[in-house]
C-alpha cells in the first residue's frame, strides 16, 4: 500500500478555499464532526500522479492562528498537535489574489510552525480585471515556498497543485519571521528554557487558550505558566508581532506584486453603493426574501403534488399485489406513507439551501449582516445573528452551529436561544397542507392569498424571535466584551459546483437524518394503531355491525365505520383520547393530538403521522390532503380542519419547540440542560395559549 | 488634524495614527488596522454605525465604538 499524504488546506474565509477543496476531491468528499465538538469537518481524497493519494482535510476558515472562536480552534489545535493522525504532511494556504497581503499573514504563520507550505494563489482570472501582475520566481524565492496559481473557475493550476502536493518533501521549511527580534529578553528566555521546542510553538501556548491533547502536556502546562507578562503586555507583544509580519509581507510585496490602478475596475464600490444605501439597501433586502418565498410556495408545489399522488398509488398497488396479511398492511400502511411523508419535503429543503448557498457564495449575506447590525443591537442580537436567523428558515440545527461567528457570549447566548422560533423548514410541510386546506385561493396584487399566509407565517416566526430576544437582553445579566468585525467580501458570481454541492449535502443528510427518525416512528404509530387491547378492539366488526343494523349502510360505509371503530380502540386511540380534552379546546381532535405527540421527535414528522393514522383504517386510494379535508369534527360537526383549528394549529407549530434534535445541539453548544429545557417549556406553553386564544376568538 | 475614525465622512480617506490595543480585538489588527496604512469609509448604515470600512485594501465593517479608539489623520 502506498502511503497516503495528509495535505491541511487553510486559508482565510472567502478566498474560495472550498472551491479549491472541491476541485481536488470532487465528490469524493464526507462531512462529519470533530470528535466532541459539532465543527464541521470536510475531508476527501484526491489523486496524485503516480497513484499516490491524497488526505485531504478541508479546515474552518480563519485569518490568523491567534483563535478567537471554536472553528479557529480546530485549526491550531491540529498544527500543534504532531501526534494527531490527521497532522498533516503539508499544509495548502489558500489566498485570493485581490487580498494577497492580508491573506499571507495566515501564511508566516504557518510557515513559523516549520511545517511544509504550499501557497495557492486562488482566483487568478481576477488579476487582468483589477490590474494584479505577479513575478512568482521572485514571491517563491522570498516567501521561500512553491505557489500554485489557481483558478477555479477556469480549471486552471489545479494539476500543478496536485504534483506539488505529490513532492511536498521538497518544500522548504524556514520561518518568515524572528520572533526574538521582537523582545529579546523575553523570547531568549522562553527559548533558553524549553530548548527543544518550536519558539513559535511556544508563544502560541501561552497565548491561546486552546486544548493540546493528552501529547507533551505536563511540558505545555510548564510553559502556561511562563505567562510572566499582564494580559495587556501580551497583547502588545502580539500587536509588534503583527507589524512585523506585515513588514515582511510588504517588503516580498514592493518587488513581487504590481497592482495598476488605473486599470482597476471596481464594481464592488458601484454595487454597494445602492445595495448597502441607507434606504435603497432594506428594500432590496426585503424583494429578495419576498421572492423566495413566493418562489419555495410556487416551484416546489409542483413535485410535491406528483410525489403525494405517486406515493398514494404505491401504496394501493402494493396492497393489491400482495397477499393481505400484517406484512402487507406494515408496508401499505405503514412504511410506505412513512417514507412518503420524507420524500415530499425534498424539493423545499434543495430549493431553500439552493437561495441560502447563492446568498452566502455571492457576498451578498455580509451586506445583509452590516445592513441589520444597529437594528439587530436593539434587541440584544447582532448583525450576525442574522445570519443563523436566515439559515434557520432551513433548520435550526445548522443556524445554531452557525452562531459561533458571533463572538459576544451574551448576543450569541440570545441568538441560540431565539433562533428555533424562526420557520424551519421542517415546518413547511405542515405549514403548506394546511394553509391549502383553510385558506381560499385567490390573489392580491399578483400574489396568492396562500403565498402571502405563508410570508405572514415567517414574519410570526421572526417577529417572536426577535421580541423573545428583546426580553432576554432584559433579563439576561450577563456580561461580556463585544466587538463586531466583518469582512465585506468582493462579490462573485457563485459557483454552479459549491452551490450543487451544498444543496446536495444539506438535502442528504436532512433526509437520511431527518428520515430515520420518521421511518422509525411511522412503524411505530403503526403498529399502535393496528392493534388495541381487550374486547372492544377484537370484536370491533361485531360491535359495528350489531350498532347500524337498522341503517342502511352499503358494505363500504359499513366497512369505514368499522375501520374506524377499530382505530378508536387502539392503542392509539386510546392514548388520544386521554389527551383530547387538553387539546379540544385548541379546535383538535385526537388524531392531530397524536400527530401533535409525535411532532416532538420532529415536527416533519406530522403530516407522516397523519398519512400513517389515515391510511390504517381506509382502503380507498387517496392523497393525504383529500382525508384531512374530509375529517369531520367529533364535536361541533362540520370538517374538522376549518378556518379557526387551522388557524391554531399554524399558530401552535410557529411557536412550540418540538425538535429533539434542536434541543440536543443547544446542549452541546451551551454546555448546559438549562437552556433547552427552559426553550422547550416557555415555547411550547406559549404556543398552547396562543393556540387556545386563536381558536376561541376565531370559532 | 488629529481625530477617532468615528468622526469621518464618506468617501474621505485617512491615514490611521495610532490604535488603543486593548480595546482593538486582535482580529482588526491583523486584517490590517495598524499605524500608517490608510482607511477610506465606503458606506455608513443609518445612524452611522456599523461603519464600512476599506483599510489598506480589506473591506470590513465595524461598529461606531469601536471605530472611536482609532485615531486618524486627515
Amino acid at each position: 500500500m502506498s502511503k497516503q499524504i495528509n495535505v491541511a488546506l487553510i486559508g482565510n474565509p472567502n478566498t474560495g478555499k472550498t472551491s479549491v477543496f472541491n476541485a481536488l476531491t470532487g465528490l469524493n468528499q464526507k462531512v462529519g464532526n470533530y470528535p466532541g465538538i459539532t465543527v464541521e469537518k470536510k475531508e476527501g481524497v484526491c489523486k496524485l500522479p503516480r497513484g499516490v493519494k491524497a488526505h485531504i482535510i478541508d479546515l474552518p476558515g480563519t485569518y490568523s492562528l491567534n483563535a478567537s472562536s471554536l472553528d479557529e480552534n480546530v485549526v491550531i489545535e491540529l498544527l500543534l498537535n504532531k501526534n494527531d493522525k490527521d497532522f498533516p504532511d503539508i499544509a495548502v494556504v489558500v489566498s485570493d489574489v485581490e487580498n494577497l497581503k492580508r491573506n499571507l499573514l495566515l501564511y508566516t504563520q504557518i510557515k513559523d510552525l516549520e511545517i511544509p507550505t504550499v501557497l495557492v494563489i486562488n482566483m487568478a482570472d481576477r488579476m487582468d480585471y483589477k490590474g494584479i501582475s505577479l513575478d512568482l520566481e521572485y514571491l517563491e524565492k522570498h516567501l521561500k515556498t512553491k505557489i500554485a496559481l489557481v483558478s477555479t473557475r477556469k480549471n486552471q493550476g489545479i494539476e500543478r497543485l496536485k504534483s506539488l502536493i505529490a513532492n511536498y518533501k521538497d518544500l522548504s521549511i524556514s520561518h518568515c519571521i524572528d520572533l526574538t527580534e521582537i523582545d529579546k529578553d523575553y523570547f531568549n528566555n522562553l527559548q533558553n528554557t524549553f530548548p527543544n521546542q518550536l519558539i513559535y510553538k511556544l508563544w502560541l501556548v501561552i497565548t491561546q487558550d486552546v486544548n493540546f491533547g493528552k501529547t507533551d502536556r505536563n511540558e505545555i502546562d510548564a510553559v502556561a505558566n511562563f505567562k510572566t507578562k499582564s494580559k495587556n503586555d501580551l497583547k502588545r507583544l502580539q500587536q509588534k508581532e503583527t507589524i512585523k509580519r506585515y513588514q515582511f509581507i510588504n517588503d516580498v510585496l514592493k518587488n513581487g506584486q504590481t497592482i495598476d490602478v488605473a486599470h482597476a475596475k471596481d464594481l464592488r464600490m458601484k454595487i454597494d453603493r445602492i445595495i448597502t444605501h441607507q434606504f435603497w439597501g432594506y428594500v432590496i433586502f426585503f424583494i429578495i426574501l419576498l421572492t423566495i418565498f413566493q418562489a419555495i410556495y410556487d416551484w416546489s408545489s409542483i413535485p410535491m403534488d406528483f410525489i403525494d399522488t405517486t406515493f398514494a398509488s404505491l401504496s394501493e398497488w402494493t396492497k393489491n399485489q400482495l397477499p393481505p396479511g400484517t406484512f402487507t398492511s406494515l408496508l401499505a400502511e405503514g412504511i410506505i406513507p412513512g417514507l412518503g411523508g420524507i420524500v415530499i419535503f425534498i424539493p423545499q429543503i434543495a430549493f431553500l439551501f439552493l437561495f441560502i448557498s447563492v446568498l452566502e457564495e455571492s457576498g451578498y449575506m455580509s451586506r445583509v449582516v452590516f445592513l441589520m447590525d444597529r437594528i439587530m443591537r436593539r434587541f440584544g442580537l447582532s448583525g450576525k445573528s442574522i445570519v443563523p436567523l436566515i439559515s434557520g428558515t432551513a433548520c435550526a440545527i445548522p443556524a445554531i452551529m452557525a452562531t459561533r461567528n458571533i463572538e459576544n457570549w451574551k448576543e450569541r447566548l440570545i441568538t441560540i436561544l431565539v433562533t428555533p422560533f424562526i420557520t424551519c423548514s421542517a415546518r413547511l410541510p405542515v405549514y403548506l397542507i394546511i394553509i391549502s386546506l383553510v385558506i381560499p385561493e385567490g390573489r392580491f396584487i399578483g400574489l396568492g392569498y396562500q403565498a402571502l399566509t405563508l410570508m405572514l407565517l415567517y414574519l410570526i416566526g421572526f417577529g417572536a424571535a426577535v421580541s423573545s430576544a428583546y426580553i432576554l437582553n432584559r433579563v439576561l445579566k450577563i456580561k461580556s466584551k463585544a466587538f463586531f468585525v466583518v469582512e465585506m467580501p468582493n462579490y462573485k458570481l457563485p459557483l454552479l459546483k459549491n452551490v450543487a454541492i451544498t444543496v446536495l449535502e444539506k438535502t442528504k443528510s436532512f433526509v437520511f437524518g431527518a428520515g430515520k427518525i420518521i421511518l422509525a416512528l411511522s412503524i411505530i404509530l403503526w403498529f399502535l394503531a393496528s392493534f388495541g387491547p381487550g374486547d372492544n378492539f377484537k370484536n370491533a366488526e361485531e360491535i359495528t355491525t350489531k350498532e347500524y343494523a337498522n341503517q342502511q349502510l352499503s358494505s363500504v360505509e359499513l366497512q369505514q365505520k368499522i375501520a374506524s371503530h377499530k382505530l378508536e380502540h387502539s392503542f392509539i386511540g386510546i392514548t388520544g383520547r386521554a389527551i383530547e380534552p387538553a387539546i379540544r379546546p385548541l379546535g383538535y381532535d385526537w388524531k392531530i393530538g397524536i400527530a401533535i405527540v409525535s411532532s416532538f421527535a420532529a415536527r416533519e414528522v406530522f403530516v407522516g403521522t397523519l398519512a400513517t393514522i389515515y391510511s390504517v383504517g381506509s382502503d380507498e386510494e387517496d392523497t393525504i390532503k383529500n382525508r384531512m379535508a374530509g375529517e369531520v369534527n367529533p364535536v361541533l360537526g362540520g370538517p374538522l380542519f376549518t378556518f379557526a383549528s387551522g388557524i391554531s394549529l399554524l399558530l401552535f407549530y410557529a411557536f412550540a419547540m418540538q425538535c429533539m434534535s434542536t434541543l440536543a445541539i443547544v446542549k452541546r453548544e451551551t454546555y448546559s440542560w438549562k437552556w433547552p429545557i427552559l426553550q422547550l417549556t416557555i415555547m411550547t406553553m406559549f404556543a398552547y395559549i396562543v393556540a387556545l386564544i386563536a381558536f376561541q376568538l376565531l370559532k | 488634524m488629529e481625530d477617532t475614525l468615528a468622526n469621518i465622512k464618506r468617501g474621505e480617506r485617512c491615514i490611521i495614527t495610532d490604535v488603543s490595543s486593548i480595546h482593538i480585538p486582535l482580529k482588526l489588527l491583523e486584517m490590517g488596522c495598524l499605524p500608517g496604512n490608510y482607511v477610506e469609509l465606503v458606506q455608513v448604515a443609518p445612524f452611522h454605525d456599523p461603519m464600512y470600512l476599506n483599510i489598506n485594501g480589506t473591506h470590513l465593517a465595524i461598529r461606531k465604538e469601536t471605530a472611536m479608539h482609532i485615531l486618524i489623520k486627515k
